[in-house]
């Protein structure tokens, strides 16, 4: 007999996902993925300045502020077929670039680590076993005993005190749960030194964007940074000097510390290799614009079907049709309606909400469901890495490399890219990412220094809106995966706008023909020892880093828990 | 002494925005006194961890859903205020309590905190607050300047 888990809410941070497995036989044989939020900020747009819809866009969500900001004022230059001088597309990118680090090192260590790490079994290790490990594994120069002892003993204190805080959500003692006590105190150690360690990202996007967590200083056709190598309140160069700072730090923490940490967890989870790859087909878009037009990227993008690099298809530019002409959401599944109309185009799209029940076969999701050429794919950092390394792309190579030949050291067994689909796969390919993207931090630091030292301080090109009516899209490679907002312009003032946000790709309902989403066809097949406490589920569904765009969630005031788990 | 005022919500869902609402007014209206920042926290986490470190004293502004009447003024403070982000009782407090569980850990929570809040009359998307909610933000900005004169901490006006 088949068992019902319902997990409602699963992220720890933003958003308000649900999560309903049934389980069979020890394992998960069917899954629904349903947003428990209405996503409207569409609607709010209509009628306004193109120019003013990034700073309320960045206001969706929480976590993902830049990445609206970036994706809105792209989609109304692509409209306008608008130019951005060089010196504002390497400002966005580090801007891109710092955000992104950060994100993925918060969601390893602060968000989904725990779904690995056992903190109360790191009370067990020995700190000087712990040193002599970590020294073997990296250069790092954090990893002494000194530091190992420290980090037990406040970790005691925390613990018996009664004061677990952040850590009270753990599945502490679970079966699933196979990391040596060594291991574990090495994790918690990294998990307070990437705390310190992400501000400094932090630091960059606060000083190039004027402000943070919502940064002021974008604008359509530019940036809003007066560039000067004399005045105080500019981007001079000792604020560029500092930013170099900082970036070395990340690069040192990203490269000794992050990617070791997940090949040792990947090597001890080597049986997590086996679950978790739901859909191989694979979308990313190009990112890291290099010229005015944006026909040219640091990082390139496309789409991988079934799983097959070597049918890697590139998208090459803001204006490529085959990127432009391939999405489709369908609402057969969603708390929408279209009338009798097929999947829309996002230019067509609609926001009509019809809330029914959860239905099992029916309506379940406030997400509509994506598709590219009437496929379901899945975007974030693995589709992004596997497209890279099949677009020839050197330094992912590199770093993959890197990082599997580790996990092939210490599992004892030769690991290859294909271990790479799946849920420990996802995070493998996020740490690659992340290493990619801090080197990335350095050349686009260069390129803007070098640019400035020619002679060119231009930062924007004012926007001209034509009469009638114009279209156009704005994608960005985002710490999820692909982010796009189109929008549809008239006499200047926007009459429709749609954003298809990372995680509406992965987190997606059954489409039209009923195919699932990527968490759902993640989910089947996946073990679960204890039904009661579906660590399991959280393991693969944390491995896409789940944000659902920010709304509301208010809980009982009376309810204590803010997590529910039912059993059915 | 280092001060945060913390303006939370997100501000295109109506009440929701009210702490940031209380923000943008300060901002315009005084003129702060060394040591205090005032920030637009939206409804973001993580990133205000260096911000909110090794602070004195702490004040939140926010929407509360404390089950009272609309537009009714809350306070919480002392032993109250872990149980606020116990409880959830703000819509995004999720992010919030994970910075401050952190905080906790790095042994770098502020030393005071107080949360000023309003229970909101709706929270629909929308850009505005509701007029019962919009009626209430001059008092909240006179408790935030009055938390920070107590403190020897006057704001002054512009």
């Amino acid at each position: 007999m088949s068992k019902r888990i319902t997990v409602d809410p699963i992220t720890r941070i933003e958003g308000h996902l649900r999560i309903d497995v049934d389980v069979d036989g020890g394992k998960v044989n069917k899954a629904w993925s349903s947003g428990q939020m209405w996503r409207g900020v569409e609607l709010i747009l209509q009628g306004r300045d193109p120019r003013d819809a990034w700073t309320i866009t960045q206001r969706i969500c929480g976590v993902c502020t830049t990445v609206h900001a970036i994706a809105s004022v792209r989609a109304v230059e692509n409209a306008l077929q608008l130019e951005v001088p060089l010196n504002a597309q390497y400002i966005r990118n580090l801007i891109i670039l710092a955000h992104c680090v950060h994100d993925h090192i918060v969601h390893f260590y602060h968000l989904s680590a725990l779904d690995w790490v056992d903190v109360t079994s790191a009370l067990k290790a020995d700190p000087d076993k712990t040193a002599s490990l970590a020294e073997s594994l990296s250069s790092w120069n954090r990893n002494g005993k000194h530091e190992m002892r420290a980090v037990k003993e406040r970790l005691a204190g925390f613990v018996n005190g009664g004061q677990l805080g952040i850590f009270t959500n753990g599945y502490w003692g679970h079966p699933a749960m196979k990391l040596p006590p060594e291991v574990n105190l090495l994790a918690v150690a990294h998990y307070l030194q990437a705390l310190e360690v992400q501000r400094k990202a932090n630091k960059i996007v606060s000083i190039l964007g004027s402000k943070t967590p919502h940064i002021q200083n974008l604008a359509v056709g530019g940036v809003a940074n007066p560039i000067s190598t004399d005045s105080q309140s500019v981007l001079t160069v000792e604020r560029l000097l500092a930013i170099k700072g900082y970036i070395d730090e990340l690069a040192d923490f990203v490269k000794n510390v992050y990617l070791i940490d997940v090949a040792a967890v990947g090597a001890f989870y080597a049986d997590w290799t086996k679950y978790g790859a739901g859909i191989t087909n694979y979308l990313s878009v190009p990112d890291l614009p290099l010229d005015t037009k944006g026909t040219q990227f640091a990082l390139p993008g496309g789409y991988i079907d079934a799983g097959d690099i070597s049918k890697f298809k590139p998208i090459t530019s803001f204006n490529d049709d085959f990127w432009g002409k391939g999405v489709e959401e369908s609402v057969k599944h969603s708390w929408y309606e279209y009338g009798d109309k097929k999947p829309l185009h996002p230019y067509k799209g609609e926001t009509k909400p019809v809330y029914t029940d959860f239905q099992d076969n029916g309506k379940y999701s406030w997400l509509k469901s994506p598709t590219f050429y009437g496929k379901p794919a899945q975007v974030g950092p693995l589709a992004h890495v596997l497209c890279m390394f099949a677009a020839g792309h050197e330094p992912t190579k590199k770093y993959a490399t890197a990082a599997l030949n580790t996990v092939s050291a210490l599992a004892k067994t030769k690991v290859g890219i294909e271990a790479l689909h799946s849920t420990i796969g996802r995070h493998a390919a996020r740490a690659v990412r992340c290493a990619v993207m801090v080197d990335q931090l350095a050349d686009q630091w260069g390129l803007l220094i070098n640019n400035i030292a020619k002679g060119d301080v231009k930062t924007f090109n004012q926007p001209v809106f034509p009469k009638g009516e114009s279209m156009g899209v704005g994608f960005h490679e985002a710490p999820r995966g692909v982010l796009s907002h189109w929008v549809v312009i008239d006499n200047g003032k926007i009459k429709n706008y749609q954003c298809v946000v990372p995680s509406t790709w992965n987190a997606c309902p059954k489409n039209e023909k009923d195919e699932m989403g990527p968490y759902e066809a993640s989910l089947v097949g996946n073990p679960i020892a204890d039904p009661e406490r579906p660590l399991e589920v959280l393991r693969t569904v944390h491995s896409f880093d789940p944000c659902i765009a920010c709304a509301v969630h208010l809980t009982d005031t009376e309810n204590e828990q803010n997590v529910s788990i039912k059993v059915v | 002494m280092k001060v945060v005022v913390l303006g939370v919500g997100n501000v295109i869902l109506a009440d929701e925005g009210v702490g940031v609402r209380v923000i943008e007014a300060l901002e315009r209206d005084y003129v702060m006194p060394p040591g205090v920042t005032v920030i637009d926290a939206g409804t973001s986490g993580m990133e205000m961890l260096e911000d909110m470190s090794n602070l004195d004293f702490l004040l939140v502004v926010d929407a509360i859903a404390a089950g009272k009447a609309p537009g009714e003024l809350v306070q919480l403070r002392g032993d109250e205020v872990p149980v606020f982000f116990r409880r959830n009782l703000s819509p995004h407090g999720i992010g919030l309590s994970d910075v401050l569980a952190s905080l906790e850990f790095l042994g770098a929570e502020p030393k005071e905190m107080v949360i000023l809040g309003v229970q909101p009359t709706s929270l629909d998307l929308s850009t505005e607050l509701t007029p019962t909610i919009a009626a209430r933000v001059p008092e909240l900005v006179a408790q935030v300047v009055d938390e920070l004169t107590q403190r020897g901490l006057a704001p002054t006006r512009k």
